[in-house]
């Protein structure tokens, strides 16, 4: 470890985007210190996005676009508000391309549910192997309802995907091609721009899963070549019980509304009803409004520091716990082993050892990794095993943290008797 | 957290050398069950004559607690009847949910005792109960089954 710890080198100045998260320093029953390694499950706020929600709730707080007051036209501007800063952190050419959900489940559930619901027997959809459960199970309900078929990427032993078949796989009856860009699973950073590229040659939609790409790359929708892009509020220091769909105008304005109600109309007659233009369409009832302007200030808090930075920091850690780990006997990564496109979580084996116990052992220590399949159980019956432990990364991980991880397993080895 | 407390000798033990593992023949009723929210998943088959558990066979994958659970959950019911476990289910929930609190009783529980320390690592409670969830399912789809065999039965017999 000592080698790799004197080529460690992040551009954070770690000390202090640490103190913008009061959480970090907390003790853990028995005085313990927080070693947290699961901001690929949920990261963790900045005292900044906290701040924003409790402004918002203690001075501002009212319905938005429908309330003729002050507090209303403060709380709807604050709400827009939020829409202007996503859309440029992201890179949207069209604040109305925002439309907020709950989270990116309920993103892509809608995707499925309007892109998806024009889907005829004989039209294909791809997935891939890879994928969160939320990037399958919509297809599955939206292909069974249809009549339409589902298709997937393999992926290879090193955990890519596997695109040895993809001229086979994306074809002329291809109508989505749905993909994780960053494998909160292996971590895998995947092509979408080349198979973007692909399923717009053969007249399909791309769908992105980027849930673990905003926290951790600089993203530009514009030049990503994607149709729809969701992202989720808490992955990227906001809070829980937002999410983000991201899509081209004209493709949203051409789809179905998903859920009805207030907000998402235009006319309502009881002989039927005629649905307001997107971003409103999409957004029926009381939307997550605190929650957006906690996010709003994420993404501030988070360009301020810098997406290439973060980046930056996020391949240096990796690249320091893949070779941490790489010394720990017996254990086994899932996925690329390398740096090189390798977003922040690793998942592994450790002989003799089932992840849930490894997890509880190091949760002894103040360590939290997660245990189990990830919302991704598809690809760990690729690798034939049951379940992972995963340790994932963020902008305040330090290198110590990683060290203190290696030396946990080292224990969970002896307690274990493994060793 | 005492990690001892919660790994005792007894748990790896048996987790190393689990007890009635591998499916046999014959058997009444067999179920899957799985622990959505980590994967862990047991195969269980439960065998009756009458009122009593006569046999119980598992294979599962899963954490170290969920084995040792399944296979002292074996122990502790095969042979007895069917309410004689259910009591020593209820007990065990009992002791899973007292947050270390509950005092266990050696006379009921047996080897059970060892999962005291589980109850307060909230996130392993569940660990220990899949084994004990799967019997109880299978037990009574299984007296259901043989309840409607004899009704079945008697009235073949009435009609005779
Ligand atoms: C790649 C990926 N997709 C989707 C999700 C689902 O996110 P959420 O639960 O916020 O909808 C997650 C996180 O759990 C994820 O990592």
């Amino acid at each position: 470890m000592t080698d790799a710890r004197t080529t460690f080198s992040s551009p954070l100045d770690l000390q202090s985007v640490r103190a913008d998260f009061p959480i970090l320093s907390r003790e853990l029953a028995g005085g313990l210190p927080l070693v947290y390694l699961d901001s690929a499950n949920s990261s963790q706020k900045p005292r900044q996005v906290v701040q924003a929600i409790e402004d918002h709730y203690l001075k501002h707080n009212a319905n938005v676009a429908r309330a003729m007051h002050q507090l209303g036209a403060e709380a709807t501007a604050a709400y827009e508000g939020a829409r202007d800063k996503v859309a440029a952190f992201i890179g949207a050419p069209d604040r109305n391309e925002i439309v907020f959900t709950k989270n990116i489940s309920e993103a892509l559930n809608l995707v499925a549910h309007t892109v998806g619901g024009s889907l005829k027997p004989g039209d294909e959809v791809v997935i891939s192997e890879m994928e969160h459960h939320s990037n399958i199970v919509p297809w599955q309900m939206v292909c069974e309802r249809t009549g339409a078929t589902l298709k997937w990427f393999g992926v290879t032993d090193d955990g890519r995907l596997d695109l040895s078949n993809v001229d086979e796989l994306i074809n002329e009856r291809t109508k989505i091609v749905s993909l994780t860009w960053v494998s909160n699973a292996l971590g895998t950073i995947n092509p979408i721009k080349e198979l973007a590229a692909k399923a717009h040659a053969v007249g399909a939609l791309m769908v992105v899963d980027a849930a673990q790409a905003v926290p951790q790359l600089p993203v530009n929708v514009a030049e990503l070549g994607a149709d729809l892009v969701g992202f989720t509020g808490h992955k990227v220091v906001g809070p829980t019980g937002v999410g983000v769909l991201w899509g081209r105008y004209d493709l949203l304005a051409s789809l179905p509304p998903f859920l009805g109600g207030g907000e998402m109309i235009e006319v309502v007659r009881m002989t039927g009803s005629t649905y307001a233009p997107p971003p409103a369409r999409f957004e029926a009832g009381t939307p997550p409004i605190a929650q957006a302007v906690g996010l709003g200030a994420a993404v501030d808090y988070l360009s301020g520091i810098g997406m290439d930075k973060i980046a930056a920091h996020e391949h240096a850690i990796v690249e320091y716990a893949l070779e941490g780990l790489k010394t720990v006997p017996g254990l086994t990564i899932l996925g690329p082993t390398e740096a090189k496109d390798h977003g922040g979580a690793i998942s592994f084996e450790l002989d003799g050892v089932h992840p849930h116990d490894v997890a509880t052992v190091l949760d002894t220590r103040g360590i939290a990794v997660r245990a189990g399949h990830h919302c991704a159980r598809p690809v760990h019956e690729r690798f034939g095993v049951q379940s992972s432990t995963r340790a994932s990364f963020y902008l305040y991980t330090t290198p110590e943290e990683i060290e203190a991880l290696v030396d946990g397993l080292g224990f969970v080895r002896s307690f274990f008797k493994v060793a | 957290m005492q990690l001892d407390s919660l790994y005792q000798e007894i748990i790896l033990d048996h987790y190393r050398s689990p007890h009635h593992t591998g499916l046999a023949d014959p058997y009444d009723v067999e179920v899957h069950h799985v622990n959505p929210s980590c994967g862990d998943e047991v195969t269980l088959r439960v065998e009756l004559d009458g009122d009593t558990v006569t046999g119980i066979t598992h294979e599962s994958v899963g954490c170290s607690i969920s084995q040792a659970a399944t296979s002292v959950m074996s122990d502790l019911v095969i042979g007895k009847p069917v309410a004689e476990g259910m009591a020593t289910y209820e007990k065990f929930l009992e002791l899973m949910q007292g947050r270390g609190n509950v005092e266990p009783d050696e006379e009921v529980l047996e080897d059970g005792v060892a999962f005291a320390g589980v109850a307060q690592f909230p996130a392993r409670v569940k660990c220990a109960l899949l084994g004990w969830s799967a019997w109880r399912d299978a037990t009574a789809r299984a007296l259901a089954q043989n309840e409607s065999q004899d009704a079945a039965q008697q009235e073949g017999v009435s009609n005779a």
